[in-house]
């Protein structure tokens, strides 16, 4: 059944192949114009190919898992990918470092997403973490000559290394106690035999990292210089995409082992513990961040922290919920952060007070923003407050009530400092006369804007995917 | 076609503002008359139906669209409709946004186009509290409202503009995203009425007979926002600074539309009756304070808005007093007040933005003996300082009259102190309105800079003319204002004087 295999992990196997065509073609080439249409091309044919294909099944001897709920991870991953790597080409040009590998280090790191979200495979889902994370490593340090450039790559490459290995003990260890790398046999054996001491040490392993991907708090100290040193449509890319792919692997991981998991509350208070965790230090760090790259490096910290609720909530809506909210998510600060890279000049032009008067030379430009901040902030009528709100209403139902008060009162703090960024776009006079000329608003942006205003309005559909694709997230 | 007619007004404002973003940004006399003529647009479909609107019928107008909005596993839908609570205050609202946009129609300099865009949408935000049938819905509504008054506040407002929007942003979030849990926790429990799937439909969950001990925390969660947002004491530390930094379009909106005390009676009392009897004595003894209390400092106020700030929150009291007293007439005072306080403070306010555009000043000591210079502004001014005191013959009256009636006979307080203390607030407003009164507009012309003040124009007049109208005719013929609230008011007080003797037994 070979052919079969093949057929149902196309999307994989498309875009592995896609990757190393891209390779020889800049290798031999180097026309970085030419390489970024082919990337986008191949994206496209991607998102065709998420969005047309409904198989489902295992796929190369219980390796890969393809289901619903990995095709809508993937259309999570591929639209970032899509969108980063639109946004990128006039940062690239402005900054100097328009190489064609960039595109195809998006492009691969997009590929080991996708793996993670398909895993079956406790290995698998390993190599999938790695080349992701190998590819990030690549792209925080693209810019070369950049002393922060360098420090970034340096301290994502070692903390990342550090975590990729907690990881593999943790696999190793949840193989000695279980005998099986399979992640659904994995859950047979414990739902026969149930867990022992070592099982639970190699469970937190895992989780530790995967919380170190996801920057929860205790494991986020690298986050905010990583995320400031990094090229911006990077960076972009680290807090959305590859914040979504750890969770939705997260998610299997948890669903699997739930026979043990659920109704145990050490577990519980652990899990609920980092949460509560994540959303107040990311919220009260970000307040007196002046950067932007910073101040959305610990507001990302924060959002991690909302969708640990809906993992914490254990219930199917709570799942559903992290997989909405990383899609609305990935838009909105994919968004937030174009902007910022659009307005960068060299490293300048970062800070909050750089964007006085924004909406007296770029009325629409500043709208954009604004709304990026506020459905960030988690007002209705965006995208951003339906996320919210699904992830707080699983915790209610599951008898997380104090989780989602926490939740709510944290993401009340995050409106002082999202709505700093439109004080001084929209209440402050311009500063100087000329740094916003030139500037040109990118369909792009206003693309992303569109949707997370529908996706406000309109949720019900996406909604319904989401939940669909949990039904899959276990059982085929 | 009928049930359509309410979504269209609803979003018409938004909808049709949009393209006033396009509008050319130097030459803005078209822009404020297209901005004028949809919200004139609105208010005509708003009249049609209140003509239309029959009181002896429960909730009419219904829409009903994006059913299982949020998934099939929730029963949340878009669902708006009118009915004697808010039929009034949807038509007024509907009013209110014309007389604005006329009578901020040049103290607006800059951006013009985007501060009536900012009205609109924020007209579209209110009339969707004011028909939303769906908690969720209305929250939708009640927190969207905050993105067009805090630009409104931010853009146009005073010089501290920017502190005073987040304030008052920060503020409102954090209350109603407590009420967000609320509304989670009952959509959980309503469940039960709804063949075990979530919902927040509000005729449904009317039905629900919630155990007092959740009927009292969820009282709470929603009570904090409407309380912050009405505002009562100890609530109420937001209102003086956004007053005094808003531009005069932001205030008049905020004064005239009494949202928060509207969803005190419709949500709290509506769906917590019992928890709602228990805590009205604690409500009430805060309206009291409120009251007294705002009144006091009114009077040591030494600028023009600060002391109708802190008037609010006197008159404010007598709302909620209104509210949880529990008698037909004083619940129907209570919503006739919303009405008459929006008319009277909304004049008074509009009067302080004429004066300020003039002499950019918005202290007392700035002023004096403009009596001569502008007769007709000192005249409108009269008019609306007694309406707000409560002259018989003009509304005010006719609201505070049958609050501290109903008070006094509440057989829920059971204790007549509260209306004779609420009573003493009436006396109270005299002490500081007549001195404001006196200061601006009597004596002699004190600075060479008020001599050159001209008096109200033809637009100003006509906007102050139909204040004064609504102020009369709602003083001498009240009766089909009451009428419209009188059978809802008279079947939610029966529900609650159940429930209020389930408690007691």
């Amino acid at each position: 059944m070979a052919l079969h295999d093949l057929f149902l992990a196309l999307p994989i196997v498309f875009a592995t192949l896609w990757a190393v065509l891209l390779l020889i073609f800049e290798a031999t080439a180097k026309r970085a114009k030419l390489t970024f249409s082919l990337t986008t091309i191949g994206f496209l044919a991607l998102l065709a190919m998420t969005l047309i294909m409904n198989e489902q099944g295992y796929a190369f001897g219980e390796m890969l898992r393809i289901s619903p709920y990995a095709q809508f991870a993937n259309f999570i991953f591929v639209l970032s990918g899509l969108l980063v790597v639109t946004l990128s080409q006039s940062y690239l040009v402005k900054e100097n470092i328009h190489f064609g590998e960039y595109y195809i280090i998006v492009f691969i790191a997009t590929l080991g997403m996708m793996l993670m979200a398909c895993a079956a495979n406790m290995v698998v889902l390993f190599i999938g973490l790695e080349i992701m994370s190998i590819a990030l490593y690549v792209l925080a340090g693209v810019m070369r000559k950049d002393l922060r450039a360098n420090e970034a790559a340096m301290k994502y490459f070692l903390l990342g290394a550090f975590s990729s290995g907690f990881f593999l003990y943790g696999i190793s260890l949840i193989y000695g106690a279980t005998g099986e790398m399979t992640l659904f046999k994995i859950g047979i054996y414990l739902q026969e035999n149930g867990a022992t001491p070592l099982f639970w040490v190699g469970l937190s392993l895992v989780m530790v990292g995967f919380f170190f991907k996801i920057s929860a708090v205790p494991f986020h100290q690298w986050t905010p210089d990583v995320y400031e040193g990094s090229p911006t449509p990077s960076t972009a890319l680290m807090s959305t995409a590859s914040k979504a792919a750890a969770f939705t692997a997260l998610i299997t991981v948890v669903l699997n082992v739930s026979s043990q998991t659920d109704n145990n509350a050490n577990w519980k208070f652990a899990l609920s513990t980092v949460a509560v965790l994540t959303m107040v230090v990311g919220n009260i760090a970000a307040l007196s961040q002046e950067n932007l790259k910073r101040m959305l490096a610990f507001s990302s910290i924060a959002h991690a922290g909302y969708m640990l609720v809906g993992v914490v909530a254990a219930n199917d809506a709570g799942y559903a919920a992290v997989l909405y909210y990383a899609l609305v998510y990935s838009l909105m600060n994919i968004g937030a952060f174009g902007v910022v890279g659009l307005l960068e000049q060299h490293r300048a032009f970062t800070n909050a007070s750089d964007y006085a008067g924004l909406f007296k030379e770029k009325p629409l430009l500043a709208g954009v923003m604004a709304l990026f901040m506020l459905s960030l902030t988690g007002v209705p009528p965006f995208a951003g407050f339906v996320g919210k709100y699904k992830l707080f209403a699983a915790a209610v139902e599951s008898g997380l009530s104090w989780l989602a008060v926490v939740g709510v009162l944290a993401s009340a703090v995050s409106a002082y400092y999202y709505l700093r960024v439109v004080i001084f776009m929209f209440m402050r006079e311009p500063q100087t006369e000329t740094h916003f000329d030139g500037i040109a608003l990118s369909s792009t942006l206003v693309w992303i804007a569109f949707f997370v205003f529908m996706l406000g309005i309109f949720p019900t559909g996406m909604l319904r995917f989401s939940g669909e694709a949990i039904k899959f997230a276990l059982n085929l | 076609m009928e049930s359509s007619l309410l979504s269209l007004t609803i979003f018409f404002p938004f909808l049709f503002g949009i393209p006033l973003l396009f509008f050319h940004r130097e030459k803005t006399s078209l822009s404020k008359f297209y901005a004028l003529a949809i919200s004139l647009l609105v208010f005509a479909m708003a009249v049609s139906m209140l003509l239309k609107f029959d009181p002896s019928q429960g909730v009419q107008f219904q829409h009903v669209a994006l059913e299982a909005w949020l998934g099939e596993e929730t029963d949340v839908k878009y669902i708006v409709g009118l009915d004697g609570f808010s039929v009034l205050l949807f038509a007024f609202s509907a009013l209110v946004f014309p007389l604005v946009i006329l009578g901020t129609w040049t103290s607006v300099q800059k951006n013009v186009n985007e501060h009536l865009f900012f009205l609109l949408m924020l007209e579209t935000c209110i009339l969707g509290i004011f028909s939303a049938l769906d908690l969720f819905l209305y929250y939708i509504f009640w927190e969207a409202m905050l993105i067009p008054m805090y630009f409104l506040i931010g853009i146009w407002g005073g010089a501290n503009r920017a502190f005073a929007a987040t304030k008052f942003f920060v503020y409102m979030l954090t209350v109603s995203l407590i009420m967000l849990v609320g509304i989670i926790y009952i959509g959980i429990r309503g469940a039960v009425l709804n063949g075990g799937l979530f919902t927040t439909d509000y005729q449904k969950l009317l039905m629900l007979d919630l155990p007092f001990s959740i009927q009292a925390i969820l009282f709470w969660l929603f009570a904090i926002s409407f309380l912050a947002k009405a505002p009562l004491f100890p609530f109420h530390t937001w209102l003086p600074e956004v007053y005094a930094e808003s531009p005069a379009s932001a205030v008049v909106t905020g004064v005239l539309l009494k949202m928060a005390t509207y969803a005190l009676i419709r949500f709290n009392v509506g769906l917590f009756p019992q928890a709602s009897a228990y805590f009205s004595t604690l409500i009430v003894v805060l309206s009291i304070i409120s009251i007294i209390y705002g009144a006091a400092i009114a009077f040591a106020q030494t600028e023009m808005r600060r002391v109708l700030a802190y008037s609010s929150i006197s008159h404010l009291g007598f709302l909620t007093l209104g509210i949880f007293a529990f008698t037909e007439e004083a619940m129907q005072g209570a919503i006739l007040q919303m009405v008459n306080h929006g008319l009277s403070t909304g004049l008074l306010f509009m009067l302080i933005g004429f004066l300020y555009e003039r002499r950019q000043s918005d202290r007392l000591a700035d002023y004096g003996g403009l009596k001569k210079v502008m007769p007709l502004g000192a005249m409108f001014f009269m008019i609306a300082m007694l309406s707000s005191v409560g002259l018989p013959g003009l509304n005010g009256f006719i609201g505070e009259f049958l609050i501290l009636i109903g008070a006094f006979k509440s057989p829920i307080l059971q204790n007549g102190t509260y209306a004779v203390l609420g009573a003493i607030g009436v006396i109270l407003s005299v002490v500081y309105m007549l001195p404001m009164f006196q200061k601006i507009f009597l004596g002699e012309l004190t600075s060479d800079a008020n001599r050159h003040i001209s008096d109200l124009n033809v637009r100003e007049g006509a906007v102050a003319i139909v204040f004064v109208i609504l102020i009369v005719w709602i003083g001498i013929a009240p009766s089909p204002f009451l009428q419209l609230s009188e059978k809802s008011t008279a079947s939610m007080i029966e529900k609650v004087q159940q429930n209020s003797s389930l408690t007691s037994k």
